[in-house]
């Protein structure tokens, strides 16, 4: 860990930095300016989701993977239910599907308003930050109205989603999907037309298609290196096969290459929205076999020694359908990149082991690959544009 | 013996005033500087203390000179207890030969613009100072950083004045102003508007505002040299920041827009101008400058530490020294 040489200088930026997105620890050896070697340590967050779920059932978990990537908890509950769904033969009405989809996209919209407002500000264009929040506000209002909260909001369900949208809410979606390209467009006028934005970063942070995909970059990250791959259009779920859009790629491979991309699904985003809005179906939003969730009349009558978790669920369903060991793997296209849900079970209505595949883990490990011979203030920029979220990267 | 003592009773009444005036100025400009960063950023700025959050920079100070007085372990003591001293000290004094109107100046001193430049370069001492002594890392690159930085841009800023003390053959900043009264349209401006431009991007620089305030950068290095400084001494820093773009508005001002005075064009068709006082005009100009800072910071990303050098030794010098050429020849040829 020592430094060789004495002209080299050890910094230890994080867990508490205001640029290191969360509780990211990089220890960076540093020659003046220029970063010699640098490490990421991560573990600051982590609270054991995938051993948790490992004692509750499988209905249960769903509230876990709000809290992966908190800043688009819908698409981690989809990813989760999907795997659940695929394990057990669940067919989701369409309607709930095209519901799905569409809170998904408002979720990568979310998520992308988040990127683009931390990265702008690391940078030290502060403005866009307070832009991007301010139309993030109303997506989570959005969210509020359909799903009672604006984060976390485990709105899918094994089998479907947990209640319906209001007409109310498809009009003020349809009214902000209708300006939102304009705002778009707005942070462009900030940043993209911006000599010193471009200087920051064109030609930094690059990796090639070859690169990116052995170190198994996945998303807009890896797109950005010319890589056309995308679970939605390779593996679609949900609704995605029914609607049109493009997968924006980029071709240089840099950051602002990979800034492009994720501005472009910005775009592509309003239009899966926009179809999803005019082609929602009638129907029921929960499949006929989904597992039930069993309320007590009141929470006042549960007597004391019934208070424990499993009295809410009714996991007979499951427990009579899982006879044998099996393994299943399902994956979303996170707008971090490919998020996938591995569960191995055993013949009980719980998972015997649930392991996430969090691009923003692997993203990390490839960032000392992007970060080692530029510069400290590259170091910042390059955190910015792989998009991690620590939440998903501890579990 | 009498009109000595008199010299000096004015002189300190004068000192007085002006630097009461000064820091007020300073102190309402952190406030005007949240309150229009907020309303380009959509939010309101200070709202709570006072009407409109009026009376917030007061409260500010107050809190500022009751925090505790931290002074980390294994710092430089001696040197970290001055490095502050000396940035304030320089940001001061570079006040003292600033004429904001007619024979109203301190010290009318000869060679004032060598004399402002000179001070500001102490300035940066108290920046190495403190980030050589705090013991921090961070500190320590932003020292370092921002010493890399004040030397290249000191020499584009100085540079960029060169032509304007060709045009009016003077390094008093009085006899600047006044020589351009004589022109028509009453400011260098228009023939230097190429040493204006390089004056500003390098008071930019000197001062450390966005999109060059490197040696502090917020996300890189945390907060630079003065990470580890809290309460009274870290208060210096600030001011000494504040008071740097006062006195680079006020240079920009005076050399370059006139000073005190208003364009005789605009006398001669406006009559009823020539009521105003000339500390109006002066003021008008520099809050345009110091807007101008908040305007940049709200609008601009940070360059990087390669790409700054890059600016300062091969476009601003270069620019600078071709406008020096250029200047020269009008005036020989004139």
């Amino acid at each position: 860990m020592n430094p060789e040489n004495e002209r080299e200088l050890l910094i230890n930026m994080g867990p508490q930095h205001p640029a290191t997105h969360g509780v990211l620890r990089l220890v960076l050896e540093v020659e003046g300016e220029i970063v010699k070697r640098c490490t990421p340590y991560i573990g600051y967050l982590h609270r054991g989701l995938e051993k948790l779920a490992e004692d509750l059932t499988y209905v249960q978990s769903l509230p876990l993977t709000d809290r992966l990537d908190y800043l688009s908890s819908m698409v981690n509950n989809v990813g989760f239910c999907l795997c659940v769904e695929k394990l057990l033969g669940i067919n989701v009405p369409e309607r709930a599907k095209f519901i799905r989809t569409m809170l998904s996209e408002m979720a990568r919209i979310c998520s992308h308003l988040v990127w683009i407002a931390t990265h702008a500000l690391d940078i030290g264009a502060m403005t866009v930050f307070l832009y991007a929040m301010r139309d993030r506000e109303k997506l989570l209002e959005l969210f509020e109205m359909v799903t009672g909260a604006r984060l976390t909001v485990s709105y899918p369900r094994i089998g479907g989603v947990r209640c319906d949208v209001s007409n109310e809410f498809l009009k003020k979606l349809e009214r902000f999907i209708d300006e939102f390209p304009k705002r778009v467009e707005e942070y462009e006028t900030l940043i993209d037309r911006n000599r010193v934005w471009l200087k920051r970063t064109k030609g930094v942070g690059v990796i090639s298609a070859e690169e990116a995909i052995n170190w198994g970059l996945t998303g807009p990250t890896l797109r950005g290196s010319g890589v056309y791959y995308d679970v939605r259009k390779f593996f679609p779920y949900d609704a995605y096969d029914k609607v049109e859009f493009d997968v924006p790629v980029g071709k240089n491979g840099d950051i602002y290459d990979r800034y492009k991309c994720r501005m472009l699904e910005f775009r592509q985003s309003v239009r899966i929205i926009k179809q999803c809005i005019e082609r929602l179906p009638e129907g029921p939003i929960l499949a006929d076999n989904a597992p039930k969730i069993r309320m007590p009349a009141s929470p006042l009558k549960i007597d004391k020694e019934d208070v424990q978790f499993e009295i809410y669920v009714d996991d007979k369903s499951v427990e009579d359908f899982i006879k044998k060991f099996t393994d299943i793997y399902a994956s979303v296209e996170a707008p971090r990149g490919e998020l996938g849900f591995y569960i191995v079970c055993d013949d009980s209505a719980k998972p015997y082991r649930m392991r996430v595949r969090a691009p923003s883990f692997v993203h990390t490990g490839a960032l000392p690959r992007l970060c080692e011979g530029g510069l400290i203030a590259d170091v910042i920029a390059n955190i910015g544009s792989i998009d991690i979220v620590l939440g998903e990267c501890d579990r | 013996m009498i009109e000595t003592l008199y010299v000096i009773f004015v002189s300190i009444l004068k000192t007085a005033l002006y630097f009461g005036i000064l820091l007020l100025h300073v102190a309402y400009a952190t406030y005007a500087e949240r309150k229009v960063i907020g309303h380009i950023q959509l939010r309101l700025g200070p709202m709570v203390v006072g009407p409109h959050g009026i009376l917030q920079p007061i409260a500010d100070v107050v809190k500022l000179i009751f925090k505790e007085d931290i002074i980390p372990s294994n710092v430089d003591k001696r040197v970290f207890a001055i490095a502050p001293i000396i940035s304030l000290t320089a940001a001061l004094s570079t006040f003292a030969v600033i004429p904001v109107d007619k024979n109203f100046v301190i010290s009318d001193m000869s060679v004032g613009l060598l004399y402002v430049l000179g001070i500001a370069g102490v300035g940066t001492y108290g920046i190495i100072f403190g980030g050589w002594a705090s013991n921090s890392k961070y500190a320590f690159l932003g020292g370092l950083r921002s010493a890399a930085q004040m030397i290249s841009y000191e020499v584009a800023l100085a540079m960029s004045l060169v032509g304007v003390v060709l045009m009016a053959e003077s390094f008093n900043l009085s006899e600047i102003v006044n020589k351009q009264n004589e022109l028509w349209y009453g400011m260098f401006l228009f023939p230097q508007i190429l040493g204006y431009f390089v004056f500003i991007v390098a008071a930019l620089a000197e001062t450390n505002r966005l999109p060059f305030d490197l040696p502090e950068a917020e996300t890189e290095l945390v907060a630079g040299y003065f990470v580890e400084y809290s309460g009274i001494r870290f208060s210096f820093y600030y001011l000494a920041e504040y008071l740097a773009m006062f006195s680079m508005s006020a240079l920009a001002a005076i050399c370059f827009w006139g000073g005190w005075t208003a364009p005789p064009v605009l006398i001669k068709i406006f009559p009823i101008l020539s009521l105003i006082p000339g500390i109006v005009w002066f003021l008008l100009k520099v809050y345009f400058h110091i807007f101008l800072f908040f305007w940049l910071r709200g609008t601009l990303p940070r360059y990087r530490y390669d790409q700054l050098m890059a600016i300062g030794w091969k476009v601003l010098i270069p620019l600078a020294l071709f406008n020096i050429v250029i200047t020269s020849l009008i005036k020989y040829y004139q």
